[in-house]
């Protein structure tokens, strides 16, 4: 059986109508790995995860969890995964334990373990001494945690997480990515999607996702190295958005993307560098107040791999 | 199917009940609420209409026919008027909805030619209450008749008159006529198909609303059971609702139940599974909460309102209207519930309408069984 990743997708697409949701896209993950999803929103990242736990049929290719065919028979799949979706789900009016019951009923773990099990989630989740505490009244963190929680009651072997940290503060969110590591050292294979540049550097591999094709894919520290075609500056000066119009329409300038309140410009090597640029922004009367050469980010990478895309096409 | 399974989301969803203070009142206080404005609204019996004298002549016989209107429980006099305005103003103000006018020369009349008259005035604008009125008045002025003949014939030694043929009716299962004994028991099942298709339609559209249903139909339950496992807990409130109606129609509006206990708890779960059915399959095909509560209402309480029979007799309507009424589930469970009060009628004797109703749980069980799919598509 060649089957072996636990999860596998092969030329995955998928249409609504006439709409191209996603796109041709193939990958596996191995056992215990933490594999990245990363995507603008509308990139078709919960498209994938959907057709992975069997709630969307894909339009074409295929897609395989633990070597079941999802497509062919989702409830044999549906029983070794674990899913959080993007939006949160669990029953609001009902406390923290007795959503943990339903979800040990639904996943039919057995009673003889359930206590324990639930007992683990709680622990996990900092949830102890509000079990009995109405789900729609806790705070964010906990409400992702207990999510968390109740998606691997039934120690599933691969977990698909959508969105998991969106809306949840940074610490929370540090918390949690800890929580994920604990599992896939346990052997839990996770696919997670993100659109939070920073996160990426928690997975151990990362998917580039636009517009419903994979624009790259690597360890974030692979990704990161990916050759730009040029050199990278940080610039801070007033006026950004003129700025970023103006550099934008100079030839020699690749790539032009806002960060915050500064510019991430990216220049051919024959550009002329600072100097050059210095030039091209006091000739439109913009006073730069930093200029300085800097180390890609995945932002970048992610930016000019985009654009690079979208130039091959046209 | 798997018991765990349909036991963690029937239980689940009694919990979501029992916290919604909306399905909480629908399933416990409607009920009590419409059995007893609509028991006591809805009685189709006229009487106490309300009625007022003009006697022109003021003599011993005007005056013992009017006593004759004052003792009937079908009439309610609420004023003696003095002259025409008064009598004019009565009747336009809505005072009274007929008035009986006694000339002045009523009892002159009545001795010198042995007949006379007396004027009715009868307001209209309802006018089934109005020739119902018309119709008990002329009765009281019957009766009064008949009681001077007798008096003259005995007072002039004639025979009195006597008439040929007299109908002796004997009225069978409602032998007071009352109008609560027919329409009551019909009540129980319009209550029924309202509450079952409002609770249930709320109960998957929920899901969809609150996106509660992404994660439901990701995990390995089958929609089997999901279906039986939310029907399961309204199943109980509904025989809870019914045995509400039922006592409420037996003790407090005292209709007579003549039939059997297990009868009537057969039947009625019956009913149930079609009315569940019915508000299940209403929430599978409407995403929103509102809008399926609305399609609920709309499909069970008019059909239920006007063409169950329970208060507006079937075999009085139109042939086409009639043929449609066959469509309305409630139609035979007010004739079993009819039966079953009234008549005391046991399981064979009703096997008629419970087939229909075992034709229509199948029919509603088949599409209900294949509506939910596991899918977002």
């Amino acid at each position: 059986m060649s089957e072996t990743a636990p999860i596998i997708a092969r030329g995955l697409t998928k249409r609504f109508n006439s709409f191209v949701a996603v796109d041709h896209v193939s990958f596996e993950v191995k056992r215990g790995e933490i594999l990245g999803f990363i995507g603008p929103n509308g990139a078709g990242k919960s498209t994938i995860i959907r057709i992975l736990c069997g709630l969307l049929r894909p339009s074409e290719g295929q897609v395989f969890v633990t070597g079941v065919d999802v497509a062919l028979k989702p409830e044999a799949a549906r029983q070794k995964i674990g899913y959080m979706s993007q939006k949160f789900s669990l029953y609001g009016d009902l406390t923290v334990m007795e959503n943990l019951h339903f979800f040990g009923g639904i996943y039919r773990v057995p009673s003889a373990k359930r206590a324990e099990r639930i007992r683990y989630a709680i622990d996990m989740a900092g949830l102890t001494g509000r079990e009995d505490a109405l789900v729609s009244s806790l705070a964010g963190g906990w409400k992702q945690r207990l999510a968390l929680g109740c998606a691997i009651l039934h120690n599933p072997p691969i977990l698909f997480l959508d969105e998991p940290t969106s809306g949840v503060d940074p610490i929370s969110r540090r918390r949690f990515w800890d929580l994920i590591h604990d599992l896939a050292k346990d052997g839990v294979t996770i696919l997670v999607t993100t659109h939070y540049m920073d996160e990426a550097e928690y997975c151990d591999r990362i998917v580039l996702i636009n517009q419903g094709r994979i624009v790259a894919s690597g360890s974030p520290t692979e990704l990161k190295h990916t050759p730009l075609g040029g050199a990278l500056y940080l610039v801070e000066c007033d006026g950004v958005g003129r700025a970023l119009h103006v550099l934008g329409g100079t030839k020699g300038v690749r790539d032009v993307a806002a960060f915050g309140d500064a510019l991430h410009v990216l220049v051919e090597e024959s550009f002329g560098g600072e100097a050059a640029i210095r030039t091209v922004l006091a000739a439109n009367n913009i006073a730069v107040t930093r200029l300085s050469p800097i180390e890609p980010g995945l932002e970048d990478v992610f930016v000019s791999l985009v654009t690079r895309g979208a130039a091959a096409v046209s | 199917m798997n018991v765990v399974r349909l036991g963690a989301i029937a239980r689940k969803e009694l919990l979501q009940v029992w916290r919604d203070p909306r399905s909480l009142m629908i399933a416990l206080l409607l009920p009590v609420v419409q059995m007893l404005m609509l028991g006591y609204g809805v009685s189709l019996d006229i009487k106490h209409v309300p009625l007022c004298t003009l006697d022109r002549e003021g003599s011993q016989q005007s005056l013992a026919l009017l006593k004759a209107f004052e003792s009937t429980q079908y009439f309610d006099v609420v004023k003696i008027l003095a002259n025409d305005r008064e009598l004019t103003a009565a009747i336009d103000g809505g005072t009274c909805r007929i008035a009986i006018v006694i000339p002045p020369d009523f009892s002159q009349r009545l001795n010198d030619s042995g007949t006379s008259s007396i004027q009715a005035i009868v307001d209209a604008t309802d006018d089934n209450t109005a020739s119902v009125a018309a119709g008990y008045a002329q009765a009281v002025v019957a009766s009064f008749s008949q009681q001077v003949q007798l008096y003259a014939s005995s007072v002039q030694g004639r025979p009195a008159v006597i008439t040929p043929i007299a109908i002796q009716s004997r009225v069978w299962f409602n032998e007071d006529l009352e109008s609560k004994n027919f329409i009551i028991p019909g009540l129980a099942a319009m209550i029924l198909a309202l509450v079952g298709a409002q609770l249930t339609s709320l109960t998957v559209s929920r899901e969809w609303e609150r996106g509660t249903m992404e994660l439901l139909i990701s995990t390995p339950v089958t929609p089997m059971e999901v279906m039986l496992g939310k029907l399961l807990p309204y199943f109980g409130i509904g025989l809870i609702d019914a045995g509400i109606c039922i006592a409420l129609a037996v003790f407090w509006f005292q209709v007579p139940f003549r039939g059997a206990f297990l009868t009537l708890f057969a039947t009625t779960a019956l009913f149930l599974v079609v009315v569940l059915g019915i508000g299940y399959l209403i929430s599978v095909s409407i995403r929103s909460q509102l809008g399926a509560s609305q399609i609920a209402l709309l499909l069970t309480m008019l059909p239920t309102t006007l063409l169950s029979g329970y208060a507006f007799p079937i075999d009085q309507m139109p042939a086409p209207i009639q043929a449609l009424t066959y469509l309305v589930h409630a139609r035979y469970y007010v004739t079993i519930l009819k039966g079953v009060f009234l008549k005391g009628l046991d399981l064979v004797q009703l096997a008629a309408p419970i087939l229909a109703l075992m034709l229509y749980a199948a029919v509603i069980a088949f599409f209900a069984a294949r509506a939910f799919k596991k899918t977002l598509d």
